[in-house]
């Protein structure tokens, strides 16, 4: 089985939820890869990976820190760890070029070691033409 | 059963066994016997059908103590 999954959403609920299907899907044999773009993008930015609101109930922070310590005391995986294992898994990551000229970034601010590939639309359009199934987070 | 390998993922939740069991597959080498043991539930079911989808043989499944052991042959 092949997935793309477009990760639009920097949401660390959102983000998370597309690792964490990303990482079974490799988990049971199949190939995945993620496309970045927009605010997804920001969590692609060296610094910025942990730094995701929460998509409700982010309370100016508070919501995030109560559901991060619920997470901690649940033995849920931290982000930077579902990352880490989607790429030990093989798991490909795709960087919207086309958010990065528009929010000014450059290559050398981007986390480089996740980044398999830099692109743009095309760049989806041809890992989907593959694949069995693609979302949209 | 002596599993060459053994994957201690107890405590551990979604994704986290599913993904050490593909970890510990991919680095052993063929005909090798895998024992994972958890407690997450849903792992218990899920783990043999990646086994499944892997084309691995499940060898065999038991619990006790709230403590599952699932064995695969690489």
């Amino acid at each position: 089985m092949k997935m793309t999954i477009v990760v639009h959403s920097g949401d660390l609920d959102k983000v998370m939820s597309a690792l964490i299907l990303g990482n079974g899907i490799l988990a049971m044999g199949g190939d995945v890869t993620l496309y970045f773009t927009f605010w997804g993008l920001q969590r692609l930015v060296r610094g910025r990976f942990s730094k995701a609101p929460l998509s409700k109930m982010h309370f100016m922070g508070l919501g995030k820190w109560m559901m991060v310590q619920r997470m901690k005391k649940n033995r849920v995986a931290e982000p930077e760890r579902l990352m880490e294992d989607f790429k030990a898994l093989g798991g490909r990551v795709i960087a919207c070029e086309m958010t990065m000229e528009l929010m000014g970034l450059s290559k050398d601010q981007m986390n480089d070691q996740w980044i398999d590939h830099y692109g743009a639309v095309g760049s989806y359009v041809k890992e989907t033409e593959n694949a069995d199934n693609t979302l949209f987070i | 059963m002596d599993p060459d390998i053994i994957v201690d993922v107890i405590g551990e939740t979604c994704p986290v066994p599913l993904v050490e069991m593909r970890k510990a597959v991919l680095k052993a080498e063929k005909g090798k016997v895998i024992e994972v043991k958890g407690t997450h539930p849903a792992s218990k079911q899920e783990i043999p059908m990646a086994v499944d989808s892997l084309g691995l043989k499940l060898l065999k499944t038991e619990e006790s103590d709230g403590i599952w052991h699932i064995y695969i042959r690489r």
